[in-house]
């Protein structure tokens, strides 16, 4: 019987990795699975709490949030073509047309 | 015995997940986060969680990720362009603010989590298969659910108005 706890823990490191990754990575495609790997994070937080409550509701919005992930994957993946289109690179700093 | 699959999944899990972060070819990250996917959908079967663990792999290891390295071999990204980042500064602060977002966790389930008595709860039987979810989902959630649809159907209108070129 492992504890709740234990997998907040690894739910919390799994998001740290991604925060991580967000924030130091330039390539567009990997700071994009950042932003997965917080999802899948949060997604095994609210699964655990779900056991640990007793309730299925926690399992429903994961699967909500699963959704909404494909959806963010298909109209992300369509900015990022144009992106590359437009400005024939992958790295975020070229994302500076509407900078001041 | 769980926790034994626990410590195997949860190292896998982070394993790959740094490797996502580390790797400079953009394909090998997306390779990794398929194997950080499998190992939490061995996580999610571990809490009973069957449905959302088939999800898991067909629709995120499976739907998601192809479309990911479909776009990555889209671009065609050349050799120089995974090239060394530079930003020593930003790559600290970077370091900093997420040690503190862990610490915080750290803390939250040290003293909130770990404070309260286990429940122990015994879970209904069919809890976390396909049946009691759909059933959830059809009666609790159905205007969430129907909601889902009209996004799916908004996202893929927005996908293909935005990738399609200027005649």
């Amino acid at each position: 019987m492992v504890q709740v706890s234990y997998y907040i823990l690894l739910s919390g490191i799994l998001f740290s990795i991604g925060v991580l990754g967000f924030l130091i990575r330039r390539n567009v495609m990997v700071v994009f699975m950042s932003v997965e790997l917080m999802l899948n994070a949060a997604n095994l937080a609210l699964v655990s709490f779900a056991k640990e409550m007793g309730l299925m509701s926690g399992q429903v919005m994961v699967f909500l949030v699963m959704t909404v992930a494909a959806a963010e994957a298909g109209v992300g993946l369509a900015i990022i073509i144009l992106f590359y289109r437009n400005r024939k690179s992958a790295n975020v700093d070229d994302g500076n047309l509407m900078k001041w | 015995m769980e926790f034994v699959f626990f410590i195997i999944f949860g190292l896998v899990a982070v394993v790959s997940a740094l490797s996502v972060i580390l790797q400079r070819n953009p394909v090998y990250s997306a390779l990794s986060l398929i194997i950080t996917l499998g190992s939490i959908a061995g996580l999610f079967i571990l809490q009973n969680a069957f449905f959302l663990a088939f999800i898991q792999v067909i629709v995120y290891a499976g739907a998601i990720m192809v479309l990911f390295l479909f776009v990555i071999m889209l671009l065609n990204l050349r050799k120089d362009e995974f090239g060394p980042e530079k930003r020593k500064l930003q790559r600290f602060f970077a370091l900093v603010f997420s040690a503190l977002i862990l610490i915080e966790l750290f803390i939250v389930v040290r003293y909130i989590i770990l404070g309260r008595a286990e429940k122990g709860l015994s879970l209904q039987a069919d809890f976390g298969t396909p049946q009691l979810v759909g059933r959830l989902l059809f009666s609790d959630y159905l205007f969430p659910f129907e909601i889902t649809s009209i996004l799916l159907l908004i996202a893929m209108v927005g996908a293909i108005f935005l990738a399609r070129r200027e005649e």
